[in-house]
C-alpha cells in the first residue's frame, strides 16, 4: 500500500520538559490509524508534530524526521506542510465571522487561489465529501458557521480541511463533543474519506477506534508501547500495558 | 484497579460455571459408581439432577450475554467470556452423557451380569481425571496442565477402540449377553465425548490464557504453548 | 435542611440586592436623562436652521450660529480619527499577537500613562510638534492633538477585543496553512470586529468634547474655514468662549451649541453601529 507518514525518532518538547521520547511509527496510505492511551500520554503532543502544530506554542519545539509522502516536513515552510496536512480539532471551531461558504472556502481564498468558479465547485465537492452538502446547500451564504448544530459543525471543520486537499488528515478527538448518531455519522465519514486520503485519529474512546482504525497505536508517558493492526491490540495485544489499559485496569 | 464492579462480576461468572462444574463432576462419578455398584437409586439421583445442570447452563450463558453487552469487555477479558460460554456447553453436554451412561446402566441392571472384557472403572477413572485436570486448568490459568490434557486424549480414544473390539468378539461368539455388551459399549463410547468434551475445555483456556486458537491440532507451535 | 429562619433570610439578602443593584442602575440612567433633558430644555429653544448654517456674529449683533464650529468640528475629528485609529488599532493588533515580550510590556506602559497625561498637556505637545513647525494654527494640529488621546484608549481596547478571541479559532486557521499576518488580519481581526468597534467609538466620544487640547492647536476661527492648514472652530471651543461671556444671547447659543455637539456625538456613533450591523449575518450576535 505504502506509508503515508513515516516517523523517526521523533522528540518533542514543552520547555525543558520532553513530552515524546523518540517515537517511530509508519502509517500506512488510505488507512485509518488510530492513537489512544491515558490522558497526558503525549498523544495530542504527537499528532500536533505531524503537521507542525506543536511549535505555535512558543515554548515548544520538535526533533526528529517526520516524512509524508516521502517529503521531510521541517525542509519546507510550515504553512506548506499544514496545506499537505489538515486537521479537525476536538472542539468544532468555524470561523466565527463567515458564512458557510466562506468558511469552507477560506483555506484557499486566504491561501489566495480564489477564482470564483474554481471555489463554488470546491465548496461543493468539499461540502458533499463531509456529508454535509444536503443540510446547507440553500443557505451557504446566508447562515454563519456558528449557527449550525454541534455534528454539523464539526462537518463543516472537516469540509473547510478537506478544501485544502490535503494528502494527510489528521483528527484530534473529532467526536468527543458530540452525540452518539452525529459521532455515528462522522465515522461513516471516516471510513469515505479512507479512500482517498490518509486519516490518523486520536480517540480516548476505545470503542470508536476499534470501529474506525484498521491500525492502533497505543502511546504511554510519550512512548509508543504498541503499534499493530486493530484486531490484535483489541483482542490479544502483546504488551501487559496494553492490556492493562484496554481491559480498564488503569487509565 | 478500575472496574472494580466489572471485575468482581468476572469472578462471579468463574464462580458460577465452577459450580456447574461441580455438578457434571458429580454426575458423570455416580453414573460409574451406579455401574460398578449396580445401584438403581444412584441412576435415578443422576437423572434427577439434570435438570439442574440444564438451569445453571441458562443462567451462565445469560449472565456471559449480559457481560458482554454491557461492559465491552477487551483483550483478555473478553477472550475470558468466550471461553466460558464454550465451557459451558461442554459441561451441560457431560451432563448428557452422565444421564446416556445412567441409562444404559439401568437397562444392564435389568439383565443378568456377564463378565465382560472391558475395564469400565478404569476407562472412568483416566476420564474423570481428564475432566478434573482441564477444570484445574482453568482454575488456575494453567495451559501446561491443559496441554496434557489435550495428550491424554489419545489414550482414550485408544481404549475406546479396544472395548469395541473386544466387545464386538465377545458379542459374536456369546450371543447371550448381547445386550450386556451393547450397553457396555455404548457407556464406552460416552466416556469417549466424556473426554472429548474435556479436550475442548482445555482448548478453551488455552484460548483464554493465550490467545491462540489451538482447536483441531492447529497453532500448537505458533502459539508457543 | 436548612431552617426557615435561614431561609428568609437568603431571601430578604437577595431582595435587598437586587433592589440596590436596580436602585443604582436607575440613578445612572437618571443622570444621563437628566443631563440630556437640562441639555434639550436650554438649548433647543436657540437651536435653528441659522444655528448651523450661519457662523458667529460679531459681539452685540444678534442671531448668527456655530456652523463653521460644526464643520470644524467634524474636520478636527475625521483628521484625529484618520491618524488614531489606524495606529491605535495597529498597536492593539501587535500587543495582542505578537507582544507577549518585553517591548510589548514597554508599549502597554507608554499606553498608560499617556492615558493619563491631562489633555492640556497634549495640546501642548501637538502645539510644539506642529504649531510651531508650521508657524500657524491649524485643524491638522488639533486633530493631532486629538489623535495623540485616541491612540491609548483604542489599543488598549483592540488588544482586550483580541485576547477574547480564543485560541481555537487562530488554530483553526493555522492548520489550513494560512500564515499568521494573515490570520490576524482577516479572521481574528474580523471575529473581534464588533468590540473593536465599539473601543474606538468610545475614544471617539471621549476626544470630541475635549476642548483644552485645542486651544493652541486649532485655536478658533470666527469666520468660515475649509482648509486642514488654517485656525479653525471647534464646538467645544466656541461653547467655553460663549459660556464664560458676560452676554445672554451667547450663553443660549452655548447651551444649543451643547446640544449640537451631544447630539453629533450620539448620532456618529449610532450610525456607525448601524452600519456594521447590518453587515452582520443571521445567527451571529
Amino acid at each position: 500500500m505504502g506509508t503515508a507518514v513515516e516517523v523517526r525518532d521523533l522528540k518533542a518538547w514543552f520547555g525543558k520538559a520532553e513530552a515524546l521520547h523518540g517515537i517511530n511509527i509508519a502509517i500506512e496510505t488510505n488507512h485509518a490509524t488510530a492513537v489512544i492511551g491515558p490522558s497526558g500520554c503525549g498523544k495530542s503532543t504527537f499528532i500536533r508534530c505531524l503537521n507542525r502544530m506543536h511549535e505555535t506554542n512558543p515554548d515548544a519545539h520538535a526533533e526528529g524526521e517526520v516524512k509524508i509522502g516521502g517529503s521531510d516536513i521541517y525542509a519546507m515552510p510550515a504553512v506548506d506542510v499544514r496545506r499537505k496536512v489538515g486537521m479537525v480539532f476536538q472542539k468544532p471551531n468555524p470561523f466565527p465571522s463567515m458564512t458557510i461558504y466562506d468558511n469552507v472556502a477560506a483555506g484557499l481564498k486566504l491561501n489566495g487561489m480564489g477564482k470564483r468558479h474554481v471555489l463554488d465547485e470546491v465548496v461543493e465537492r468539499s461540502l458533499q465529501q463531509a456529508a454535509l452538502w444536503e443540510e446547507v446547500k440553500d443557505v451557504l451564504k446566508k447562515k454563519s458557521g456558528a449557527s449550525l448544530s454541534g455534528g454539523q459543525q464539526q462537518r463543516l471543520c472537516i469540509a473547510r480541511a478537506l478544501a485544502v486537499n490535503p494528502e494527510v488528515l489528521l483528527m484530534d478527538e473529532p467526536a468527543s463533543a458530540l452525540d452518539p448518531i452525529s459521532t455515528a455519522k462522522i465515522e461513516d465519514l471516516i471510513f469515505e474519506l479512507k479512500q482517498k486520503l490518509t486519516i490518523v485519529i486520536v480517540t480516548h474512546n476505545m470503542q470508536q477506534a476499534s470501529r474506525v482504525a484498521e491500525f492502533t497505536g497505543f502511546f504511554l508517558l510519550g512512548n509508543l508501547v504498541e503499534f499493530d493492526k486493530t484486531e490484535k491490540i483489541f483482542t490479544n495485544p502483546s504488551d501487559k500495558r496494553t492490556e492493562d489499559y484496554i481491559t480498564g485496569r488503569f487509565g | 484497579m478500575t472496574r472494580i464492579r466489572f471485575h468482581q462480576e468476572l469472578e462471579d461468572l468463574k464462580h458460577r460455571i465452577l459450580e456447574m462444574a461441580g455438578m457434571a463432576e458429580q454426575a458423570i462419578d455416580l453414573a460409574v459408581q451406579a455401574y460398578t455398584q449396580r445401584d438403581l437409586a444412584l441412576c435415578r439421583r443422576v437423572l434427577a439432577n439434570e435438570s439442574a445442570i440444564n438451569r445453571a447452563e441458562r443462567e451462565v450463558d445469560e449472565f456471559a450475554v449480559d457481560l458482554l453487552a454491557m461492559q465491552q469487555p477487551m483483550a483478555v477479558d473478553l477472550r475470558f467470556i468466550l471461553a466460558v460460554i464454550k465451557i459451558n456447553a461442554d459441561l451441560e453436554r457431560v451432563g448428557d452423557q452422565a444421564v446416556n451412561i445412567a441409562q444404559r446402566v439401568m437397562n444392564m441392571i435389568s439383565h443378568p451380569v456377564f463378565d465382560l472384557p472391558v475395564d469400565i472403572p478404569a476407562m472412568a477413572g483416566r476420564v474423570r481425571a481428564m475432566v478434573r485436570d482441564a477444570l484445574k486448568s482453568f482454575i488456575e490459568g494453567d495451559t501446561e496442565l491443559a496441554r496434557h490434557v489435550l495428550e491424554a486424549d489419545d489414550e482414550i480414544d485408544r481404549l475406546n477402540h479396544e472395548a469395541f473390539s473386544a466387545l464386538s468378539t465377545t458379542m459374536q461368539t456369546k450371543p447371550d449377553c448381547a445386550v450386556q455388551a451393547l450397553d457396555a459399549l455404548s457407556i464406552a463410547r460416552n466416556l469417549e465425548r466424556v473426554a472429548d468434551h474435556a479436550t475442548n475445555i482445555a482448548e478453551d483456556v488455552i484460548f483464554w490464557v493465550r490467545g491462540a486458537d489451538v482447536r483441531h491440532g492447529a497453532g500448537q507451535t505458533t502459539a508457543g504453548i | 435542611m436548612p431552617s426557615r429562619y435561614i431561609k428568609i433570610r437568603r431571601q430578604l439578602t437577595d431582595y435587598f440586592f437586587t433592589g440596590l443593584a436596580a436602585g443604582l442602575s436607575v440613578l445612572v440612567v437618571c443622570t444621563l436623562v437628566a443631563i440630556l433633558a437640562y441639555l434639550v430644555l436650554k438649548g433647543a429653544g436657540s437651536l435653528n436652521w441659522a444655528f448651523i448654517t450661519q457662523p458667529p456674529k460679531p459681539v452685540g449683533e444678534a442671531g448668527g450660529g456655530m456652523a463653521n464650529e460644526l464643520l470644524g468640528s467634524i474636520m478636527i475629528l475625521a483628521i484625529a480619527s484618520l491618524f488614531g485609529v489606524p495606529v491605535g488599532v495597529g498597536a492593539g493588533i501587535y500587543l495582542a499577537e505578537y507582544g507577549r515580550n518585553r517591548l510589548g510590556k514597554l508599549v502597554r506602559f507608554t499606553s498608560d500613562v499617556l492615558n493619563g497625561v491631562p489633555s492640556i498637556v497634549i495640546g501642548l505637545v501637538a502645539y510644539g510638534l506642529v504649531v510651531v513647525q508650521q508657524k500657524h494654527f491649524s485643524a491638522f494640529a488639533g486633530g493631532v492633538a486629538l489623535a495623540i488621546m485616541m491612540v491609548p484608549t483604542v489599543a488598549r481596547t483592540t488588544e482586550e477585543m483580541l485576547l477574547l478571541v480564543p485560541q481555537t479559532v487562530r488554530e483553526a486557521a493555522f492548520g489550513l496553512g494560512i500564515p499568521q499576518w494573515r490570520t490576524t488580519l482577516s479572521i481574528t481581526l474580523a471575529t473581534a470586529r464588533s468590540g473593536i468597534i465599539t473601543g474606538i467609538m468610545l475614544a471617539f466620544a471621549r476626544i470630541a468634547g475635549e476642548t483644552a487640547p485645542l486651544l493652541f492647536t486649532a485655536f478658533g476661527n470666527q469666520f468660515w474655514s475649509f482648509s486642514p492648514n488654517q485656525p479653525i472652530g471647534a464646538l467645544p471651543l466656541q461653547i467655553y468662549t460663549y459660556a464664560l461671556s458676560p452676554y445672554d444671547d451667547w450663553h443660549r447659543q452655548a447651551w444649543a451649541g451643547a446640544l449640537v455637539l451631544v447630539i453629533l456625538i450620539v448620532g456618529t456613533t449610532t450610525l456607525v453601529r448601524f452600519v456594521f450591523h447590518r453587515r452582520m449575518l443571521t445567527g451571529v450576535r
